[in-house]
């Protein structure tokens, strides 16, 4: 149970390092925003970074208060009674109690493909959700694999540093998109002012951003999520005392031809239990996927 | 120099008062989670209870001649209703799992009744029971295990008994039903 704590203790960690980050780079391109707007003015470059102090503060008390209802409903997620699925309810409700955190809500995504997550600030504002298809298919042990897997992400916090990953890149790929923008487009009006190197330097540094931001973005989702799916799958099966149940929901997922695309984009892929996009393969795939290999996973399971 | 000592002395005497309240704390914690995660037990004991007479009446509707097996799953619920201690539940329940497995083995027999619409609902909230009871099981015993664990270990040992911290139960299963009860459809 101590390594349940220990990474409690290391999300929340990462989450205030994460909510550190946002803000440093959007204050930082704020600056630069602003800057440029305004002619290379040094009034702009503080301005821009109050603005975007603001801008994104707001933000992030959205992304806050509001982020796991935001995912759940571009998803698709319906809430769910324990009337309409008593099946799941009593899985998610024994799970809670293995894990010893309150009951998630559930919520059902109407599709066929094989697939599930959970979201929330902290174990009790949470949610678990599964495809319908999902329920279909699965039988009891394996859905109580999957469901569990997801109750550690829960537990140990995960869903935390998963919610601001996805706030983290939508912010990273809009705010560079702007900069962009800003740069091709000449949001700056006299181009003829004597700049200077120190403007020049700012320039190259923006566009550095600019570059670097749509990958810094992604690695930071894949650095998230990789190992975290191992571990889940490991404190899954402490849950259930069953790690055949999940390795044969995983086996089943892998042979899925239809993976969840219609209600899965990049800012949300990395909270699913399998990727879910399947089109891609081979190495770089491999460097740039969410998720570890399923195959892989299913090894490590049938190895416990 | 008595002025050194002095000091030492009151250190000393600081370090030691705040370890046994720290101590005395995280003992208090551990013990309270032990009742919470017990009452969660509780709970879906209780809740099975409650679905068994439920149960029985649909199961009467189509399978009168039964009565044997109904008799022993409402004398193993009686004893259940007693039973106090953790160890007592553990038993009652284990037993009443057991009556259970068969009242269900009997209800195989009647294609009508495994039809009932009524039926299918209290045998899935009944397995659902089933398997939370074994999940809140497993969460009690490992807090039981942790609260033990700092009871015994050196030197929280020689003053947990006189501050009157005594070690739990766990709650143990009946060999055959490590598993939750599986209800064939």
């Amino acid at each position: 149970m101590a390594t349940f704590f220990d990474e409690v203790r290391k999300n929340k960690l990462r989450s205030g390092l994460i909510i550190f980050l946002f803000f440093v780079f959007v204050l930082v391109v704020g600056g630069f925003i602003g800057w440029y707007w305004f002619s290379g003015a040094p009034g702009g470059f503080l301005g821009g970074v109050v603005l975007a102090f603001i801008v994104g503060g707001l933000y992030f008390l959205i992304a806050w208060f509001a982020g796991s209802d935001m995912v759940l409903s571009t998803t698709g997620a319906r809430p769910v009674t324990k009337k309409e699925y008593p099946y799941l309810y009593n899985t998610v409700e024994g799970l809670a109690l293995a894990a010893g955190v309150p009951t998630p809500k559930c919520y059902v995504i109407d599709d066929s493909a094989l697939n599930a997550f959970a979201t929330g600030r902290d174990p009790s504002n949470s949610a678990i959700v599964v495809t319908t298809g999902l329920l279909k298919t699965m039988n009891r042990q394996e859905l109580e694999g999957v469901i569990a897997h997801e109750m550690s992400h829960i537990k140990n916090y995960d869903i935390r540093v998963m919610l601001l990953t996805a706030v983290l890149v939508a912010v990273l790929t809009l705010l560079s998109d702007i900069l962009l923008r800003s740069f091709l487009f000449g949001g700056g009006r006299n181009r003829n002012n004597e700049g200077g190197q120190f403007q020049l330097i700012l320039m190259v540094v923006g566009l550095v951003l600019v570059i670097l931001s749509p990958i810094i973005g992604q690695l930071i989702k894949l650095a998230v999520s990789r190992k975290r799916e191992y571990l889940a799958d490991a404190n899954g099966a402490l849950l259930t005392r069953y790690p055949p149940g999940l390795a044969s929901a995983l086996k089943k997922i892998a042979k899925d031809p239809d993976p969840l695309v219609d209600h899965a984009n990049r800012a949300t892929a990395h909270l699913f239990i399998s990727t879910p996009f399947r089109d891609r393969t081979g190495f770089w795939t491999n460097l740039f996927s969410t998720h570890p290999p399923i195959q892989e996973r299913i090894k490590r399971l049938e190895k416990m | 120099m008595m002025i050194g000592i002095g000091w030492i002395i009151l250190i000393v005497v600081v370090i030691v008062v705040l370890w046994i309240v720290l101590m005395f704390n995280g003992l208090v914690r551990t013990r309270n989670q032990v009742k919470n995660s017990w009452a969660q037990i509780d709970v879906q004991l209780k809740r099975r209870a409650d679905l068994i007479p439920n149960l029985i009446e649909t199961v009467k509707g189509y399978a009168k001649h039964e009565r044997e097996v109904f008799l022993e799953v409402t004398k193993a619920r009686t004893a259940m209703m007693k039973a106090g201690t953790v160890a007592e539940k553990a038993k009652a329940s284990n037993a009443l799992g057991d009556t259970l497995k068969s009242l269900f083995a009997v209800a195989e027999n009647y294609p009508q009744l495994k039809a009932n619409e009524n039926f299918l609902q209290l045998q899935e909230e009944l397995s659902g029971t089933e398997s939370k009871i074994a999940y809140a099981r497993q969460f009690y015993n490992d807090m039981v295990m942790t609260y033990n664990t700092k009871l015994q270990v050196f030197p929280t040992n020689m003053f947990a008994n006189m501050m009157g911290f005594k070690s739990e139960q766990s709650f143990e299963a009946a060999p055959a039903d490590k598993e939750p009860v599986k209800v064939k459809f």
